[in-house]
């Protein structure tokens, strides 16, 4: 406000302390009110019902899924890889550890419940969340041993063509590519021997 | 390392001189505000202008917010107002907070322009500031009338059914402009679009510049007061009109407290009467638009209806529709329909004081038959006859009426 | 001063008396409905489910909802509730093709998710409990030759109409029915069955607009914060213009 003498029409106030205070406590319970308008807004933008309810727990079968053979299903809008793996491709899993990054899930990327060295519940069923762990691509499944363009000595994985990261068979990223973090294993729990719900931990419920 | 708190201080003064340099947000903080000088006999009345800009903001907010559920598709549209209604968080509480803050735009505004009718605050050297005020007026029932398209309900779609025809009175191009309007030979999906974006980017855009012009003229030429009195005539040493306040502080918080007891009114609205008996909500308009079945009244929404009276006291289409603009449009005229030397009602003689009130009574009285089916036609035209006869035959009483000395000071 | 004050009143008794007004009463019985009223909307929900869905749906309705809204379980709701092998999650869907309905009543079935509110609760209250049996089949005194036949009338019983004539405006003789009168008694007493209509109605006010039970909970409290922050303001401005001489 301005210092030169004050108006003609106003006089200075007797007690500025009072004044403080009340400006004080209007503001605070105001800005209280602010926060509180503001939340209705920001939280509209969370999920909807509808949302949610479309992101619900997905059952999936197994009771046909060949050994080796991999089904893709769609789970709040990532494609989920469930995978039943052969008896050589988990002895494979052991040995691969001095070429992997993160041979033993250390970082955060999977449930407590599947950090082994097969990354599942059971050993043979792999689920995982199969986007790229660098840019998000779906990686191409090569399940089988062999050579390959970008890697002679090939044990069966998966190749991401937008940048060549490879992940193993149980979705643990190799050295020396783009990627750093092993797949995602999402949440799940089998219902019984040939039916498996992602989205659920084995205990907790829906998450 | 925690730094002591005056130096804090100096840097934030730092940063804020820093800004300061490089634009003019001081200047301006103190000609809008902590400089404006407003007259210190504000009214009950002057709350209406600050309390407009409050709604305003909140229409602009909540609207953004409604856009990104809402779907503007013939197909999807009433059933993505549902979606909002039901499965988005607080949907329910952002949609009722626009629909409430519409009507209650319009209740503010009715009252802010009553109350410029009332102390002349169209009269020179406000002319301009009572233009864009108009203006603003015009282009917020365009605006609400396509927002209430939006929802798609029988109401939505019936009433623009109706407005929309109303161009077809203009003769030779009527039909064409018609179809041009609704972008196909119905209202359709088109309609719909085209309303959605007037809506949500175009008017909103203009209205904003208006509002901005309009208080930049008015803090050009300063604020009346209800007593008409000139502040600017008696200035002090600095050049301070001598029953002046700064704005800031005496005006905000005043206005807070008005904002305040405003919001109550208005959250107990939209908590406990969101449809307001059926005012600010219709019931028709749950249901979904059908093409084949016209609901048995189509009344357009409340703040419409003063018009719309008008349209059906006069049997012809075209004259209808004419003496409908010329309602509004008549509103610009007022600065120079007033003849009078005073500008407030405090200081004329009674028959400004009766015109006024026949000139209310006459809008309210037009408002209820606008709503209703079955007016009278007498009682349509009477009231329509009252309203034009208090623009018309004002150059009249304003000069023969004998007005009051206005004081040379302000009085509280 | 005081003609400001009494246009204001007259403006805000023209505002409250047009509120009145359009309450639209006509002839049409009170529903003293409260959507607060959990057991009350249980027992609604069922009757709907029950009654109106083997041929109304109810599209924009989740049985999920009501879980949270009405105090039950998942697998009460899945229990009772849901209706074939839909689950909580789906919308409240009759089971009965829209062709199939068009065949045999000449409509499809309106949805009724809003009707509470594009006919208001009277309506609903009072239509449901105007049927009436004549030599014609089913008549209604709310809405005339209804396309849907009375679905309730086990509960309710049959009612008869109770006519008498009279001349209209053209001079020719016609009837109308004045009230109705219950003939044969259903598995309800009438007492019951009023009770029951008004826990569907109740239902289906919810149904319409389901946010009403949050809304209403949450005005009180807003309304308290936005009386406080008035106070306070008011205390504010009071106390900055003492300033002004």
């Amino acid at each position: 406000m301005s210092e030169s003498e004050s108006l003609a029409s106003i006089q200075p106030p007797e007690n500025p302390g009072r004044r403080r205070l009340l400006a004080w406590t209007t503001g605070v319970v105001g800005a209280v009110g602010v926060g509180a308008a503001v939340w209705p807004f920001v939280s509209s933008l969370q999920p909807s019902a509808r949302a949610r309810i479309v992101g619900a727990p997905v059952e999936v079968y197994i009771g046909n899924l060949e050994p080796g053979q991999l089904v893709r299903v769609q789970w709040r809008g990532a494609t989920i890889g469930v995978m039943r793996r052969t008896q050589r491709m988990l002895d494979d899993l052991e040995n691969l550890a001095d070429q992997l990054r993160d041979p033993d899930s250390s970082s955060d990327q999977q449930p407590e419940y599947v950090r082994n060295f097969h990354r599942s519940i059971r050993p043979e069923i792999l689920v995982a969340n199969i986007h790229c762990t660098h840019l998000g691509c779906i990686p191409q499944v090569l399940p089988e041993v062999g050579a390959q363009p970008f890697d002679e000595n090939w044990r069966g994985g998966f190749f991401c063509p937008c940048h060549r990261s490879t992940f193993d068979l149980a979705g643990r990223v190799y050295r020396g590519v783009p990627a750093v973090l092993n797949l995602l294993v999402p949440p799940y729990r089998f219902i019984d021997d040939d039916h498996v719900l992602i989205g659920e931990d084995p205990t907790e419920g829906a998450v | 390392m925690a730094k002591p708190a005056s130096s804090i201080n100096k840097n934030i003064h730092a940063v804020g001189q820093w800004i300061d340099e490089r634009s003019n947000i001081s200047e301006f903080w103190k000609k809008h505000l902590s400089e404006y000088y407003a007259p210190k006999n504000f009214n009950l009345w002057y709350f209406f202008g600050s309390l407009s800009l409050l709604v305003l903001v909140n229409q602009l907010v909540t609207g953004i917010f409604l856009t990104m559920h809402y779907k503007p598709d013939a197909e999807l549209a009433f059933a993505s107002v549902e979606y909002i209604m039901r499965d988005v968080e607080w949907g329910w509480l952002i949609r009722y907070m626009h629909s409430t803050g519409a009507s209650l735009f319009f209740v503010v505004v009715y009252l802010h322009m009553f109350r410029a009718l009332m102390y002349g605050s169209y009269a020179k050297p406000r002319e301009l500031v009572w233009i864009l005020g108009v203006t603003i007026y015009l282009v917020l029932m365009a605006e609400s009338f396509m927002g209430y398209v939006l929802p798609w309900g029988q109401m939505s779609y019936w009433g623009a059914q109706v407005i929309i025809s109303l161009f077809g009175a203009v003769p030779w191009i009527g039909d064409g402009l018609v179809e041009w309007i609704r972008g196909d030979y119905m209202i359709a999906d088109a309609t719909l679009n085209r309303f959605f974006a007037l809506h949500v980017v175009a008017l909103p855009l203009v209205l904003l510049l208006l509002v901005v012009l309009h208080l930049a003229a008015l803090h050009e030429v300063g604020s009346n007061n209800p007593q008409g009195i000139d502040i600017k005539a008696k200035k002090d040493a600095q050049g301070r009109p001598l029953d002046g306040i700064p704005f800031h502080p005496y005006y905000t918080v005043k206005d807070i407290f008005g904002a305040g007891f405003f919001l109550i009114i208005a959250a107990f609205i939209i908590f406990f009467l969101p449809e307001f008996g059926g005012y600010f909500l219709k019931a028709d308009n749950f249901i979904e638009a059908d093409p084949l079945v016209t609901p048995d009244h189509i009344p357009p929404v409340w703040y419409f209806t003063p018009f719309y009276a008008i349209l059906q006291a006069v049997p012809d289409k075209l004259m209808g529709v004419i003496l409908m603009g010329a309602a509004v449009m008549i509103l610009y005229l007022v600065p120079w329909l007033d003849r009078s030397p005073v500008r407030s009602l405090r200081y004329r003689s009674w028959m400004s004081k009766l015109a006024l009130a026949i000139f209310a009574i006459s809008f309210i009285r037009l408002g209820m038959l606008g709503l209703s089916q079955d007016s009278s036609t007498f009682e349509l035209r009477l009231w329509t006859f009252l309203y034009f006869a208090f623009f018309i035959l004002m150059p009249l009483w304003t000069s023969f009426e004998r007005t009051q000395p206005v004081p040379e000071r302000v009085t509280k | 001063m005081s003609y400001r004050h009494i246009l204001i009143v007259l403006v805000l008794i023209a505002m409250t008396g047009a509120v009145h007004a359009a309450g639209k009463g006509g002839d049409l019985d009170h529903a003293d409905t409260n959507v607060h009223d959990r057991a009350a909307l249980q027992r609604g929900a069922t009757l709907f489910v029950n009654y109106c869905m083997g041929c109304h749906s109810a599209q924009y309705m989740r049985y999920r909802r009501l879980v949270e809204d009405l105090d039950l379980t998942e697998e009460q709701v899945e229990e009772f509730l849901v209706m074939g092998d839909r689950e909580a999650a789906d919308y409240m869907l009759t089971a009965m093709d829209a062709a199939d309905a068009e065949a045999w009543f000449g409509v499809t079935p309106p949805d009724l998710t809003l009707t509470a509110r594009s006919r208001g609760t009277d309506w609903i209250y009072t239509f449901l409990r105007s049927y009436y049996l004549t030599e014609d089949g089913w008549n209604n005194t709310v809405l005339e030759n209804p396309a849907m036949p009375h679905v309730l009338w086990d509960l309710q019983g049959i009612q008869r109409p109770i006519t008498e004539t009279y001349t209209d405006e053209e001079g020719q003789t016609r009837t109308r029915v004045v009230s109705l009168e219950l003939d044969e008694e259903g598995r309800m007493s009438p007492r019951d069955f009023d009770r029951a209509m008004l826990d569907l109605t109740t239902f289906m006010e919810y149904m319409a607009e389901p946010a009403v039970l949050k809304r209403e909970r949450l005005g009180i409290w807003v309304l308290l914060f936005l009386g406080l922050l008035t106070f306070l303001a008011y205390l504010l401005y009071q106390e900055y213009w003492k300033d002004v001489k």
